[in-house]
């Protein structure tokens, strides 16, 4: 790859709950169009790392982190970057669908109320991103009726079309399909195809069947350290370590 | 065998415990509604009281519980809300926050005649509102206030934590993510607080005893700087003082029924909000 093909540039990343090192010098790059997806067993750290890109992990107290994550020459992990312009630029769908308890259409427009935009505007952007998270044509007659009565995979595509909407670069997933069906999952899955022609896309996953689908390239990580990261293809065909081989194996995990 | 005996004299338990509630509570208001009823008329309501307080009607009375009630939710929602608000959502999870928390629920505890003499030496003297509406209000309000805090406080934190981050996550900044995403979730809970500290604010006698009441005014309150009848004091005044004690004590059921009816009513309106609010929402 190309090194103007990084979009995000992890160096020497590591992180701490209070003493405890969760997080062990990780070095690691996210391509512009193109899914990466984090593999590994329950607790080695691959949501805490992804929590590190859109500076979620801020609101824990009594953690700390070391280390760069670049984006566009800014350093994520420095104190003094505007959480609010990292977060607008790294968008993030959580791993149980969370809509607010409004309409589909306030639920869409949360992140565009609050910059000033006209009506028309906002309506314009609405559909655009139900239509982007391929959840229009089912909501388009009730756009005012509470998304709380959507099922759970309209639920979490809201929360796609939500996150679409305030116009990220990056997206942040964090095993988006948990507490899903499979339907709704293969449906996810198709969007996350289809979005990565726009944008950037982190996927954390349990999934190891998932990451092989979705990925462009794959990272192995086991007790806060980066293992392996390698194109998908060749990680699930020709893993280059052996504990990635254990794990895939199903060794243990 | 026996699970189903115990099963049974558990649930036969919990009934009486609820019948026996319910029945004082149906004791009371028939009581309150048979005694009362008599007196009550268009001139009731509507007039000032003759004759000494034993004919005519309490309308100054209705009217200052009004003013009253009114006045000491606007003082204290918005100042008990900003409190919680800071308890649940800005306040770092430690000493200074647990004593606040603490100090509010023993502020709960405290007598209400004590919060009457507080206001008589705070609001009417120290500040020199005297007695009135005004004074009668505050004091009213710092009674109400722990109350208000703690079911707000409770509301807020029965907000998921998944909506602050979703709200956070599309670029909310902290208060728009509290004024956007948490306070709407929170609002039907917050609104029963309300109801209950209406009810209670309403009802209490002893805090605008020496700040806001007055036994006998012809007219209407003129401004929150006057001085003003109330129901529950006008309900004590009727029966502890006067030369005609049969009459006075109709007029005072009389007016425990409006008083009755005063807070149903603010209730009501409160709990059709919020159900409106809820089927907006939820």
């Amino acid at each position: 790859m190309l090194e103007q093909n990084i979009r995000v540039k992890a160096k020497d990343v590591s992180f701490y709950y209070g003493q405890k090192r969760a997080l062990k010098d990780l070095n690691i790059n996210f391509f512009t169009n193109k899914v990466t997806a984090f593999i590994g067993p329950s607790g080695c750290g691959k949501s805490t790392f992804i929590r590190l890109l859109n500076k979620m992990n801020d609101l824990i107290p009594n953690t700390r982190a070391e280390g760069k994550i670049l984006l566009d020459d800014e350093n994520i992990l420095d104190k003094k970057v505007d959480a609010v312009k990292i977060r607008r630029k790294i968008g993030m769908v959580f791993q149980k669908p969370n809509p607010f308890p409004k309409s589909i259409f306030q639920n869409v427009a949360y992140g565009l109320e609050l910059c000033s935009m006209s009506k028309k505007e906002m309506e314009r952007v609405v559909e655009e991103s139900l239509q982007k998270a391929a959840l229009w044509n089912e909501v388009k007659d009730r756009l005012r009726d509470n998304a709380l009565g959507l099922s759970g995979g309209q639920q979490q595509r809201l929360c796609i079309a939500r996150c679409l909407a305030v116009e990220p670069e990056v997206i942040l997933f964090d095993e988006p399909c948990a507490s899903l069906d499979p339907i709704s999952t293969s449906k996810i899955e198709e969007l996350i195809l289809e979005l990565k022609k726009q944008y950037t896309i982190v996927i954390v996953t349990h999934n190891m069947q998932q990451a092989a689908r979705v990925s462009d390239w794959t990272a192995f990580m086991y007790i806060g350290e980066l293992i392996e990261f390698s194109p998908t293809k060749e990680i699930f065909v020709v893993p280059k370590e052996k504990k990635t081989q254990e794990y895939l194996s199903g060794r243990f995990g | 065998m026996k699970n189903i005996i115990i099963e049974k004299t558990g649930f036969f338990l919990i009934t009486m415990c609820i019948a026996i509630t319910g029945l004082f509570l149906a004791l009371l208001i028939y009581f309150i509604v048979s005694n009362g009823i008599n007196v009550l008329s268009f001139e009731f309501l509507t007039q000032p009281p003759k004759n000494s307080m034993t004919a005519g009607g309490v309308a100054p009375a209705i009217v200052g519980s009004f003013y009253l009630t009114v006045g000491a939710v606007i003082v204290a929602l918005p100042l008990g809300l900003a409190c919680a608000i800071y308890l649940n959502e800005y306040s770092p999870k430690g000493l200074v926050a647990s004593a606040i928390r603490i100090s509010v629920n023993n502020l709960a505890g405290v007598p209400s005649v004590v919060f009457g003499l507080f206001g008589l030496a705070f609001f009417v003297k120290f500040l020199g509102f005297g007695i009135s509406i005004l004074s009668g209000s505050l004091t009213l309000a710092i009674l109400i206030l722990p109350a208000i805090i703690s079911t707000s406080q409770e509301a807020l934190s029965a907000v998921p934590n998944s909506i602050r981050e979703a709200s956070l996550a599309l670029g909310a900044t902290h208060s728009q993510t509290i004024r956007k995403a948490v306070l709407p979730c929170a609002f039907s809970a917050i609104l029963t607080g309300v109801i209950l500290s209406i009810a209670r604010a309403a009802g209490e006698t002893a805090p605008i005893l020496f700040t806001a009441a007055a036994f006998y005014k012809r007219d209407y309150p003129d401004s929150i700087f006057s001085e003003t009848m109330a129901l529950p004091y006008h309900i004590y005044a009727l029966m502890t003082e006067g030369t005609s004690p049969d009459k006075q004590v109709a007029i005072a059921y009389g007016c425990a029924l409006i008083l009755l009816l005063i807070v149903l009513v603010i209730s009501a309106g409160a709990i059709v909000l919020r159900n409106k609010y809820r089927r907006q929402n939820a």
